[in-house]
């Protein structure tokens, strides 16, 4: 891997205000992520992972620090990051085809070229045939797909992924894990996920990175090396290497999960 | 599920599922051919009084010659142009004023009480003053048709708007979305079944300001023909006139629901 940096961020600090106080929801967060490497960030809940992803994609604005993308600080005009969420968020009226256009249709890039590159997406990834159905008749599986395909027509060059996978059931999940981890490594994207699930985060990671509870600090960042000779880090056959579940402890026991 | 190879038991299932629906529509249109019948023979028999009730053929007779002579059309057509005017005029206000409100949130927060208060209000008291201010014609009476419907329109669209789904928003706030594209692609669109409804709830309000208005302004109109029979007693117009008026609103209605279908195929 090239050390060419895409994102950095550099001493991040949020802190919510309401009525009934202030949230320190995250703390001095550094973390550079490299071209072509998809990092996971795992941690207990309420430590600020979502409010993470929400300030790289330029929804809210930090209490301190910055985050610089392709080492320019972000700006609304420049979407070049891509987010995929927890739920599909299909629109119920329009067709898998039209859903898929959404980002193409905000940003004024309707071309005969994005068309074209949607539908060879669609096609690609089993669902050509559905292109006009619209997204009641499809599986959870299939519209998360939809999904990913909405984030990826616009071509960002950094996707951020917001638990994709948990509104799924645990075969779906499985499935559409193992696929959409091919599709990013295929696409060459760079990639920053948030998840629960361990065994998701090391298969499909090139580093974990493992917060603490609030406010959310970086506790520690752990590179993924699987030796699985022909694997080619499919997320699927990633869980079969020997090093696996020495990972898992690790980060088992990072987390400090108290019941 | 292929038809072609369909179970004993499943043709069964069918059959009593259509057997009910089919005892259903008898019964409804039973419940109508009794009442007007029952009506007519007592009246007949002389056990009601004619003069307060008039009956189905005094009724039907009046109804053949008002169409012949064109009265009926020359009132229904009033009636009906103030009621449609009325009732798109409410709701397309309506929903102006929604998205107007949903755009500020100021604007929502410093009005709420007002509409509150306009919501709890019986907007026919208004009428009078409205029909004073305005004029004591078709200007009238449908300014007193959009009154009564729009204020519940707001409301309900409005809602309809709070309700869409904030990740939706979200979504589109990651392509780098605008307000204006946010309003377009997502809240409009998903607001479209909180439209339609409120465009049925409208007819049938409308029509409620139509009818006050032709009592007050009592020139012309459906109205206008229930309340001077009324003061002439005369029952078979009056009864002649509520039945006419019954059968265009749930015309309306159904022809709403209609146009419902036929937009919201996505809903299955």
């Amino acid at each position: 891997m090239n050390n060419d940096k895409v994102l950095e961020i550099k001493n991040l600090s949020m802190t919510y205000h309401t009525l009934d106080g202030e949230t320190h929801a995250l703390d001095d967060i550094s973390l550079n992520i490299n071209r072509g490497e998809i990092v996971v960030l795992v941690g207990p809940s309420g430590c600020g992972k979502s409010t993470l992803l929400s300030i790289i994609a330029d929804l809210i604005e930090p209490s301190k620090g910055e985050v610089l993308l392709n080492n320019e600080k972000l700006k609304k005009s420049t979407k070049d990051v891509g987010y995929m969420f927890q739920k599909d968020n299909l629109f119920e009226w329009r067709t898998i085809k039209q859903n898929s256009l959404i980002g193409l249709e905000i940003q004024d890039k309707v071309t005969k070229e994005g068309k074209e590159f949607v539908e060879h997406l669609l096609d690609i990834y089993g669902l050509g045939e559905f292109k006009d159905s619209y997204p009641s008749q499809l599986s959870g599986g299939m519209r998360q797909r939809v999904a990913l395909i909405r984030t990826l027509a616009t071509r960002p060059n950094f996707l951020l992924l917001d638990e994709p996978f948990s509104a799924l059931d645990y075969q779906t999940r499985l499935a559409i894990s193992d696929e959409i981890g091919q599709i990013l490594r295929k696409e060459k994207k760079t990639a920053l996920m948030v998840t629960h699930d361990i065994s998701e985060a090391i298969s499909m990671a090139d580093k974990v990175v493992v917060l603490s509870k609030r406010p959310g600090r970086i506790k520690d960042i752990i590179p993924i090396q699987l030796t699985c000779p022909d694997c080619d880090r499919s997320p699927m056959k990633s869980r079969e290497a020997p090093e696996f579940k020495d990972y898992f402890n690790r980060i088992w026991k990072e987390l400090d999960v108290h019941v | 599920m292929s038809n072609s190879n369909k179970s004993k038991e499943h043709e069964n299932y069918i059959k009593s599922i259509k057997k009910r629906k089919r005892y259903i529509k008898t019964t409804q249109w039973l419940i109508l051919i009794l009442f007007f019948g029952i009506w007519e023979m007592l009246a007949r028999c002389q056990i009601i009084d004619i003069f307060l009730t008039s009956y189905p053929s005094e009724m039907f007779d009046l109804f053949i010659n008002f169409v012949k002579n064109g009265t009926l059309f020359e009132h229904l057509g009033i009636s009906l142009m103030e009621n449609v005017v009325g009732f798109l005029g409410g709701t397309i206000l309506g929903i102006i004023i929604a998205i107007l409100l949903w755009w500020s949130d100021f604007i929502s927060k410093v009005l709420d009480p007002y509409l509150v208060v306009l919501n709890s209000l019986p907007k026919t008291a208004l009428a009078p003053i409205i029909i004073i201010w305005v004029g004591a014609g078709y200007s009238g009476i449908i300014v007193t048709a959009i009154s009564v419907s729009i204020v519940v329109t707001i409301m309900n669209v409005y809602n309809g708007f709070k309700e869409v789904d904030i990740d939706k928003i979200k979504m589109l706030q990651t392509f780098g979305a605008t307000k204006f594209q946010i309003l377009k692609k997502v809240i409009l669109p998903s607001s479209v079944p909180a439209m339609i409804n409120s465009l049925k709830i409208n007819i049938g309000l409308s029509w409620v300001g139509v009818i006050v208005g032709e009592f007050l302004v009592s020139r012309a109109g459906i109205g206008y023909l229930i309340v001077y029979g009324g003061q002439v007693f005369q029952l078979d117009l009056v009864m002649m006139s509520v039945l006419v008026l019954a059968i265009i609103a749930a015309l309306m209605y159904q022809g709403v629901a209609l146009i419902e279908k036929k937009y919201m195929k996505w809903r299955q």
